[in-house]
């Protein structure tokens, strides 16, 4: 379309802002210059001819897979031309170049490259290393099945030895067993490393990791005794072609086990690994990034939901005014805002696990894993809390987009089902929350056994203290203020306390009705997944109020501290029965919650516009017709309808197969 | 043959299965002529769904139009008629899955809104399918808001004609169903001007489309408005009108007429333009918006029982899915919830009727208050549906993500019900602004329609359970929802009052309460969903153990309301911290009771494989064999072109040269 004026209510609502945007751009990035470089990466790919196409939702799946195919052999190529190799600079590239959805060699990339590297012996770096590098061999890594995911060890696969031959022979031996969702599996890879039970001298050694060539080189035909596929169409990842691996008596040779750790010698003699702990660092790290992620995704869904509710005019508020823009009415900002400081929370905490794990695996290294048991559980539980909430969020701004939401056009769709799985990969969000809740119990009884324990589980320490002072919690409903980020940090760690203590303490009562450990457990399980939700909560509202400090800008913090608020207060207003229930805050201070709320939605309504493009979303990153930067959201809703496929004819084939004939009879 | 898993869960029902089927249906015979309708629609090729996954946006649409075409015959076959018994069980059958759905909308528009003469004129051609017919009200720039709506539609008194424009690209139609490649024919909604003067908006009957070759009309431009999140089969479209001229005639002229000298005629309420709107409103819940919660619960249930993962107990066999509190406590609730809003949705249906018979005789009294429950319900139903509908599809993991799990088509359909027939906040709103009327009247003593009522009597006092099961009792948590119901309209219209006391002016004051007037609607009907679920387990047979298992999932529901938004109750003290224990203790008791129920709860939802349309969660479990099965068959199996341009170069060293 051509170039036209930004919308009017844009530009006034761009002009009254109280503080420069750039500025909260560079503290997302992590200073200047890592804005300056993520722009210079992103010139690059928007001006370059080759990654641009067709607007995807009007393309099939196949062909949504082919141009991906396609985009994804020539960024590797120019990324190698451009030199770019570090980690971040990478996916910024890859996500410019696929606009933030997946693509068929994200595993290849992510975790078959990395994985060679860690868990290989350096004869098999040899091997394996340099064609997979240069894409003679494309991998994916093939652990999920139909009957298992989360749950590791229920893995079915097997890999037995045949010490005659020197080989591995791999089965599946039931439906359940079939390997299935790897992406990247059903069509693209021709390799695969593969997670199976270890099976030599008659038993069972456990999950172990195979590198397996599924599809014949040259040909890339299936090689005999495998079966593979795609696995059909899903709700999103059109262009992923996530696979099923069906292997049937299929030998590879004993040099073909992942044998830096554990090794199996050519007699069949099962050498143990040292130690496992690291595969922790690992999956604190992919955790690390769906947080991240989780901030992300909301931010562009916000991105959309105000800009075009700054655009939007309907009804009325004053009789005789013209029509308003949507975003002056309570309910949407009430919609939105919660949303937009809950994106800017989980940035602060995305970074926050970044910057610990490196902390962290510099220790690795030298030896120090202390740390590492709290990091890995919490940030299992920040990873399902923030991908639920997110998850839920950004179907929020569609909907407070309404019917238009709901068309592709309007990108947040797109959103919505690239991002919705990550509740589920890499740790059903259920499962993570009660791994949290699994760590909070083990603090809660190292407490109540006289230790101390440390880190974002200390306040535990004071739990013992109170019981001494039975007034001591009714007595600190008083000295909330609720204008105060530090003094709200207090109350979200004191319902944490309270949960963390009451799940416990149901915990304890199950388990003296002498019920196995296991049904306790069980029986127990909603409240322990409440009490790592409040742990969670509070360590977001802690660090996003720690966050304040770091601001040097006087109006940007003045604007993050509004965030920071809302975000604390709104979640004491969902919440109001924790809160009220343990007595740390009243009745009346609750109504004050609630009013200091609606307050805020009315302080941060005039920088709204200003706070997403903060985020510096892209139009062509972003995607959406209602969320451009220029605000002309009809006239390119009409644009782009025009190119739909169902308006390719100006008659559609329909009338003259069905319409016509029935016409005619009646 | 049925997975054991599948089939253990069936042998220990505590109730009939039919019996409840029966009930759900409103009787044995109902059931057999729903069943005979199923049967025959799915025995048809011509119907089937199939490849429906598979399919891309004109596959899917040209297969609804076949359908919608081929159904005429089958009725004709059949002996089907618009008025016989079987009717309202064609579209379940279909699974929506059919073209010309707006073509009833038009239908009833015109029998609504038009005159006899208007009606004897159109009704027959709709019948016999001469025209097809939609209805376009929503713009590009205007949605729920009608008045809005910038069409215009000025009466020419020198031709007698009306002539239709679209000023401005705003003002376009934009979404209107069948519109796009199909309809002949839609009712537009204008404004009307006669003499220079707007008398706001109106109905108009427009032809848009050639009836002999489907060209556009002249003047008219229309087309598909491009791909959503689901309803590919429809043609949602566009349509601009310029100086396109419609005789005088064709103005739906029930309530209001332009005479041929420009008089505007007015008989009758305006309100009753609202009141198509109103019914459709009522009339989606069941199709749009209980089949897919109660579909989505079939699968996700039994598909939880044959899910086996982890161990409860060490040295035994991985447990279901099922027998994890966490996850009972994700699907339990909206299986609970489905049962309430089917039993609501009963009695709604029932106050409209009754609405309607009274409404065809010129009396409008009942107006204000089906308006209110109508919106309201409909926010409530379709926010607490659509939410239950992706519970359940995250509940079943990575495969719940499949389209052959068939829930992610069951959630994108479902949720574009929050925004259609009224945006879901601005209905709330609606039916919180009569419930403050009625507060307002109550308090000065004055009459209230029925449905609030409660509102007069302010009770004060505590919730008086002493224990856990205490809050088994319907009248405990029946007057907790009340109480709450009452405090946030009764606290709410105090701070409107406060507000405009202090100088807000009326406007200003109520969008500054418009948070706290969605928090009341939403309890009003809360509270009467709860109440109407235990006085319909009070009427329920005692036989074959109905009765008692309706009986759990009313407790269910309402202690899930309270489990869920705790804070509400508490505020003021009514339930007090030591009793919200005792409730969460109840709810985490009564998950443990219905889990046994739980397939045959979903079982007598009775949906055949055929509708479910799901590898998850086909009645005979064999979950895996089936998404294994169906996978093979998807087109990305077929040998991609992607392969010889893109891969093969690329694993052949293009670049390893680099």
């Amino acid at each position: 379309a051509a170039a036209m004026a930004v919308n009017a209510d844009l530009q006034r609502e761009r002009a009254a802002a109280t503080f420069q945007p750039e500025l909260l751009t560079h503290i997302l990035d992590g200073g200047a210059e890592r804005t300056r470089r993520r722009k210079e990466i992103e010139a690059l790919v928007l001006n370059d001819p080759d990654f641009q196409h067709e607007d995807l939702n009007f393309l099939s799946r196949s062909q949504r897979y082919e141009q991906a195919i396609r985009k994804s052999s020539l960024m590797v190529m120019k990324l190698r031309e451009y030199g770019i190799a570090d980690p971040e600079e990478i996916y910024w590239f890859k996500s410019f170049v696929h606009r933030g959805r997946p693509e068929p060699l994200d595993l290849h990339l992510g975790m078959f490259l990395p994985t060679l590297l860690t868990q290989a012996t350096p004869e098999q770096q040899d091997r394996f290393f340099m064609p997979a590098w240069n894409l003679e061999i494309i991998g994916t890594y093939a652990q999920t099945e139909m009957g298992h995911g989360t749950h590791l060890r229920g893995l079915e696969t097997t890999a037995t030895y045949d010490p005659s031959t020197q080989e591995f022979i791999l089965n599946s031996p039931t439906v359940t067993s079939i390997k299935w969702w790897p992406g990247g599996l059903g069509k693209t890879s021709n390799h695969a490393i593969v997670l199976a039970q270890l099976y030599t001298q008659g038993q069972c050694k456990g999950l172990h990791a195979f590198i397996v060539p599924i599809r014949q080189l040259g040909t890339h035909e299936p090689l005999p005794g495998i079966t593979v596929g795609d696995i059909g169409p899903k709700f999103g990842y059109d262009e992923m072609d996530n696979g099923y691996l069906k292997m049937d008596n299929f030998r590879i040779p004993r040099e073909n086990m992942l044998m830096k750790y554990a090794q199996v010698e050519p007699d069949g003699t099962y050498v143990k690994p040292v130690s496992d702990k690291l595969t922790y660092g690992t999956m604190v790290f992919i955790r690390s990034f769906i947080v991240g992620d989780s901030a992300r995704s909301l931010s562009r869904a916000c991105t959309i939901a105000i800009r075009y509710s700054a655009v939007r005019h309907q009804s009325e508020l004053k009789p005789g005014e013209p029509e308003p823009q949507i975003l002056d009415y309570q309910t949407q900002q009430y919609k939105l805002f919660p949303l937009l400081a809950t994106a800017y929370a989980f940035h602060f905490v995305g970074a926050y696990i970044k910057d610990t794990y490196h902390r962290i695996s510099g220790d690795i290294s030298t030896g120090d894993l202390s740390e590492l048991p709290e990091l890995h559980a919490l940030t299992a539980g920040l990873k399902a809390f923030t991908s639920w909430t997110a998850n839920s969020g950004i179907e929020e701004c569609r909907m407070a987009c309404g019917g238009h939401g709901y068309s592709r056009c309007s990108g947040i769709p797109d959103i919505y089902v690239t991002f919705t799985p990550s509740c589920t990969y890499e740790g059903e969000n259920t499962v993570m929350m009660l791994q949290t809740a699994r760590f909070l119990m083990k603090s809660y009884t190292q407490v109540t056994s006289g230790q101390q324990v440390t880190g974002m589980v200390s306040y535990l320490n004071d739990l013992s203290r109170q019981r001494i002072q039975p007034q001591h919690v009714a007595a600190r409903a008083v000295t909330v203020r609720i204008n105060d980020p530090t003094s709200l940090v207090e109350a979200y760690k004191s319902r944490a306390a309270r949960l963390v203590e009451s799940a416990a303490k149901n915990l304890q009562a199950e388990l003296n009705h002498r019920k196995s450990k296991e049904d306790a457990w069980n029986r127990t399980s909603v409240d322990l997944v409440r009490a790592s939700e409040a742990h969670c909560h509070y360590v977001i509202v802690k660090l996003f109020t720690a966050k304040l400090a770091e601001v040097s800008d006087a109006a940007v913090r003045a604007v993050l501290t509004d965030l920071c608020l809302l975000y604390a207060l709104f979640g004491i207003s969902k919440n109001t029965g924790d809160f009220l229930q343990a007595g740390i805050l009243t009745s009346a201070q609750i109504t004050q919650v609630n009013q200091h709320v609606k307050e805020l939605l009315a302080v941060i309504r005039p920088n709204a516009v200003a706070l997403v493009d903060s985020f510096d979303f892209h139009d062509v990153h972003l995607g959406s017709v209602l969320g451009r930067y220029d605000g002309n959201v009809y006239e390119n809703m009409f644009e782009w309808a025009k190119k739909s496929p169902l308006n390719k004819t100006q008659v559609h084939e329909s009338f003259h197969k069905h319409l016509k004939p029935m016409q005619a009879k009646l | 043959s049925v997975n054991p898993d599948l089939a253990s869960e069936r042998q220990i029902a505590s109730f009939s299965v039919e019996k409840l089927t029966a009930l759900l249906d409103g009787s044995a015979e109902q059931t057999r002529i729903r069943r005979a309708v199923v049967e025959a629609i799915e025995s048809d090729p011509v119907f089937s769904r199939e490849n429906q996954y598979f399919q891309t946006q004109n596959e899917r649409y040209e297969s609804a139009v076949r359908k919608a075409v081929h159904l005429q015959k089958k009725m004709h076959e059949m002996g089907w008629t618009e008025n016989g018994p079987e009717y309202k069980y064609i579209y379940r059958a279909l699974s929506g899955d059919v073209a010309f759905l707006l073509h009833r909308v038009f239908m009833r528009s015109i029998s609504v809104l038009g005159s006899d003469k208007q009606i004897a004129k159109w009704i027959p051609l709709a019948t016999q399918h001469k025209l097809i017919g939609s209805y376009a009200q929503t713009e590009l720039g205007h949605g729920t808001y009608l008045q809005g709506l910038e069409t215009t539609a000025v009466f020419d008194i020198a031709t007698q004609e009306f002539i239709l424009n679209t000023p401005k690209i705003s003002a376009m139609k934009w979404w209107p169903g069948d519109m796009g490649r199909s309809a002949t024919h839609t009712v537009v909604f204008a404004q009307l001007y006669v003499h220079g003067k707007c008398y706001g908006i109106h109905p108009f009957i427009v032809q848009i489309r050639s009836l002999q070759d489907h060209s556009l009309c002249p003047g008219v431009t229309a087309g598909d408005i491009g791909p959503k999140m689901n309803f590919e089969h429809i043609d949602n479209g566009y349509l601009l009108l310029k100086n396109v001229r419609i005789p005088r005639e064709n103005m739906l002229s029930k309530f209001c007429e332009v005479q041929p000298d420009g008089t505007y005629v007015k008989q009758g309420s305006q309100k009753i333009n609202y009141f198509t709107m109103t019914t459709v409103r009522i009339s989606l819940i069941s199709d749009e918006v209980l089949t897919p919660l109660m579909k989505a619960c079939t699968i996700a249930i039994r598909y939880s029982v044959v899910r086996r993962q982890s161990k409860l107990k060490p040295g035994e066999q991985e447990a279901k899915i099922l027998d994890y509190q966490t996850q009972q406590e994700k699907l339990l609730p909206q299986l609970a919830a489905a049962y309430a809003f089917h039993f609501i949705d009963d009695y709604l249906q029932e106050l409209f009727n009754r609405g309607y018979r009274e409404i065809q005789k010129k009396n409008f009294d009942m107006l204000p208050e089906l308006h209110a429950l109508s919106s309201g319900f409909k926010a409530m139903i379709t926010q607490h549906c659509t939410a239950g509908v992706e519970i359940c599809l995250r509940a079943c993991g990575g495969h719940g993500y499949s389209l052959l799990s068939g829930l992610p088509s069951l959630y994108t359909k479902i949720l574009a019900s929050c925004i259609y027939e009224g945006e879901n906040t601005i209905l709330l709103l609606q039916a919180a602004r009569f419930l403050i009327k009625c507060f307002m009247a109550a308090s000065a003593g004055q009459p209230v329609p029925l449905s609030a009522t409660y509102l007069a009597a302010v009770k004060h006092g505590k919730c008086p359970a002493k224990n856990k099961l205490d809050f088994l009792s319907p009248d405990i948590y029946t007057e907790a929802y009340q109480h709450v119901a009452v405090r946030l309209t009764s606290s709410t219209a105090a701070k409107l009052q406060d507000l405009i006391q202090s100088g807000v002016k009326k406007h200003d004051a109520w969008n500054q309460c418009t948070v706290q007037l969605v928090q009341a609607a939403k309890a009003h009907c809360h509270y009467i969903a709860v109440k109407n679920f235990a006085e319909t387990v009070e009427k329920l047979e005692t036989k074959a153990g109905i009765q008692k298992i309706m009986k759990h999932l009313c407790d269910l529901f309402a202690l899930h309301g309270i489990f869920s938004n705790t804070g509400a109750f508490l505020h003021d003290g009514y339930i007090s911290a030591a009793q919200m224990d005792m409730v969460t203790a109840s709810y985490l008791d009564l998950l443990a009771v219905i889990r046994k129920d739980a397939v045959p709860l979903v079982d007598a939802f009775d949906f055949t494989d055929k509708s479910l349309n799901s590898a998850l969660g086909s009645y005979d479990g064999q979950v895996y064999q089936r998404l294994y099965k169906w996978a093979q068959k998807s087109p990305t199996n077929q040998m991609s072109p992607a392969y010889e341009r893109y891969l093969k170069p690329l694993l052949h060293n293009t670049l390893s040269k680099l």
